[in-house]
Formats: C-alpha cells, structure tokens, sequence
C-alpha cells in the first residue's frame, strides 16, 4: 500500500535567494565563499531541530513596547505585526520560535558596536520573541524602527527593517532575514535588499499595514507572513533510514 | 505564471543577520537583560549523558582575518546517536536531559567562539548506512546573505569518517579535511579545534541542505 510519510525537505530553490556574492553590499566580497555549495541528501540531521517548551518564555516577551520599559514608555510610533508562518505547501508551522530584533525609532541599536548619533532611548531594548501557536500565528507589539546610516557608499541609509529568525520543524528551515514596511522610499535603492534578484521575492519581504486591524488612538497594525521549506512524502521513495 | 502549475509558497527570501545580530538572538551580548531565559553555549548540565568536549575556534575571512561578529549555532544528537526531536524516527530513548542544540557569538576582540557539549553517537544514514558522529553548524554574520550550513566531524573516528556518506559526497576528498576538528586536552578537559574559512585557501566545505 502506498503510505505517505514525511521525507526530506523539498530542495532549496536557490533563485529565491541572494547569492553570496553580491558586490553591492561590500561586506559580502571577503565573507562569500568561492566553490559550490555541496548538495547533499538530507539525514536525520536535516529534518530534525530543537524544540522549546512555552515555559522558557515571560509573558513580555513578545511586547518590545514593555520588555525594556524602565521609567515609561519608548519614543516613536506604536506598531502591531502579526501574520503566519506556513511551509511551502500551505500548512501551518506551529511552535515555531520566532525572534526579532530591531533599532529604535531613531535609527539606534541598543549595541556596543553601533556608533549612530541617533538617540538611545533609555526604554527599549529592541529584542522579542514569541512561539507560533497551532495555526503557525503570531504577533507581537513594538515600535516603528527609524532609517539608518551606514557605511557601504558613503551615504547609504537602510529604509525601516525588523529582523527576523526563525527555528522551525527541521534544521533544513532555518532562516534569517529581514522585513520591511509598505511606503519606504529607501526600499528601491537598498543594497541589501537588493541582494535578492527577484522583485517578487524582494516584495516578499514587505510588510503591509493591516487597515481592518488597529487599537484606536493607540497603534496602527502590519501583516507580514513568512514561508519555510516543507517536506516530501517517503511514496517517492526518498526514505532517511 | 503557468496555469496549470500548482500553486506553491516561495520560501520566504534570506537577509543578513547583520552586525548586531545579538540583540536578537544574545541579548546578553549586548547587554541588554530582557527575558527570563536565554540561550547560550552550554549544552550540558549535570544530568547529561555522555562524554563532555569543548569545542572551539574562529571563523576567518578571505583575507585570513577573524570575523568578531559572528553568530554559530549546533545542532547535534545525543550520546546515542538520538535527536531530542519528533522528527527522530529511528526509535531509540533520547536523553531527555540534551536539548541538542546552542547557540553562541564570537568574542568582539578576538573572534574565538566555543561550545560546551558532549560528543554526539553515531546517527542512522539514508537506506541502512550509517553516519559517523557529527555535529551541524550554522554561521550567521554581517555580509552573509544566507547562512552558511557545515558539519563538525571527530579527528579521532577515522574508521566512521571513512565510511559517513555525507563525507564521501564530497568529490575532493582533500576539502573533507575541513570538517575534521582536531582533538587536543587542556587541564584534563578534551577539546576540538575546529577553525572555519569562509573563503580562499582552504576554504572550509559549505553545505546546501
């Protein structure tokens, strides 16, 4: 009889990624490697990864408004994103865990090593995290992060981006990346968005505001879903063990 | 677009982690206390089965020089070759002690990074084989677009390296040396070097999983 069991990850269709070389973002020239990537077939090792139980996370977690807030509240504009996180078949991806982080509104890291004028504020720490649920939902609250400099060309600014990690199901979905928000005029010319050669998947990338979702005269709401790798079924005979 | 095709979700593009990936993902890096629990290095408690390593190195450039902002994470299996995960399907009782997996950043002045683990059991392969003891890694960096997946394997298993089907996959058998950490013993304690090139000579084998 023919079964269907889970099997590798479907491969990586490396086209909707940025290459490794990319000389427009400079840092990328001595931080490519020159030979190919050696494909293999996936083991036990690929489609298995770590699980982390609710009990590992505080009820701010999720809530970069709250989490860092010492004597009131962080400066700048109020946000809620949520979305879904599916594979590339459409299920859902529970219990994943999903980590931001991000500069405050002033463009600032809350980091040792960013040197930016723009203001620290003394109540946000820029980090959060939150487990998916069983719909592959989740949501989290925080501030609008501003536009930075950086040091690519000489005036290069990097438009508003959250970034984002994401421990799934199988080590072969881990992913890092980056989202951005709907009307940044910096979105077109950033050299690190523009690592991704497709426009579709660059757009992928862009949170759009959520208009039906608000907390009036409080925060405005985003919508950005993310889409891991999904698994084969074994009836193709691509069996691990 | 084909009509005919069906509809399929692209994977969601990567983006660097960029050079403050920390705040993120090791807040305490950065000095930032945020949450309760956070993760780290230490992959072993009192409780663990199995023979306790560190494992340690750096991660260079293309010009040879040590990246100070880099990001690792493993992902290995228990003493006896078990991952603590659902998708573990070969039947064997994992320890229930091992979360299998940590996560750490290179230091800012020197780029030296390490982990505290036990070293992993031999894991099943595809169709009846067997891999050697090996442990998964990921790099996550400023000027890394997608991050880079590799494997640590042990000096002192000749015998299962010679035979790990993922090694042998490896056409040049000369860049298998790369994944090979050297055993060395500091203060009675056991420890693996395992230095990682990004690119140029010797430029350490990278894997699309």
């Amino acid at each position: 009889m023919l079964i269907h069991t889970l099997g590798a990850y479907a491969q990586r269709n490396t086209d909707d990624h940025p290459p490794a070389y990319t000389p427009g973002y400079k840092t990328s020239v001595l931080r490519s490697p020159k030979n190919a990537l050696i494909s293999i077939n996936e083991t036990l090792t690929e489609v298995t990864s770590p699980h982390f139980s609710p009990s590992l996370f505080g009820p701010k977690d999720n809530d970069l408004i709250l989490n860092y807030a010492k004597d009131g509240l962080p400066v700048g504009e109020r946000i809620i994103v949520h979305g879904y996180v599916r594979d590339q078949f459409g299920h859902p991806v529970k219990n994943a865990l999903l980590e931001v982080w991000q500069a405050n509104a002033s463009g600032r890291y809350r980091h040792p090593n960013d040197k930016f004028i723009g203001a620290m504020d003394p109540n946000f720490g820029g980090c959060g995290r939150i487990l998916t649920d069983e719909n592959g939902f989740f949501i989290f609250r925080t501030i609008k992060p501003g536009p930075y400099p950086w040091r690519n060309r000489i005036n290069e600014w990097r438009p508003a981006h959250v970034h984002f990690s994401l421990i799934a199901d199988g080590w072969a979905q881990r992913l890092i990346s980056q989202f951005y928000f709907e009307g940044d005029t910096l979105i077109d010319t950033c050299p690190i968005l523009k690592t991704i050669p497709s426009e579709e998947q660059r757009r992928a990338l862009i949170a759009l505001e959520d208009k039906n979702n608000f907390i009036e005269s409080d925060s405005r709401c985003y919508r950005f879903d993310i889409h891991l790798r999904g698994r084969r079924a074994t009836y193709f005979e691509n069996d691990l063990t | 677009m084909n009509a005919w095709n069906f509809q399929e979700l692209k994977e969601t593009p990567s983006q660097t982690g960029g050079p403050y990936v920390h705040i993120g993902l090791l807040p305490q890096q950065a000095n930032i206390e945020v949450f309760e629990h956070n993760f780290n290095n230490q992959l072993v408690s009192e409780k663990t089965q199995g023979q306790r390593i560190r494992l340690e190195g750096q991660v260079f450039d293309g010009l040879g020089l040590p990246l100070r902002d880099v990001l690792l994470e493993i992902w290995q299996a228990d003493a006896n070759g078990v991952y603590p995960s659902q998708a573990d399907t070969q039947g064997k009782t994992v320890d229930p002690n091992f979360l299998g997996w940590g996560r750490t950043g290179a230091n800012f002045e020197t780029g030296f990074w390490s982990f505290n683990t036990i070293k992993p059991g031999a894991v099943a392969g595809r169709k009846g084989s067997t891999q050697a003891p090996h442990i998964a890694v990921v790099l996550f960096a400023r000027g890394i677009n997608i991050g880079l997946n590799t494997r640590i394997y042990f000096d002192d298993e000749i015998e299962a390296n010679a035979n790990d089907p993922i090694l042998n996959s490896i056409e040049w058998a000369t860049r298998r040396q790369t994944l090979i950490a050297k055993r060395t013993e500091v203060d009675g304690e056991v420890v693996y070097r395992f230095d990682i090139r990004i690119q140029g000579e010797d430029e350490t084998v990278f894997f699309d999983i």
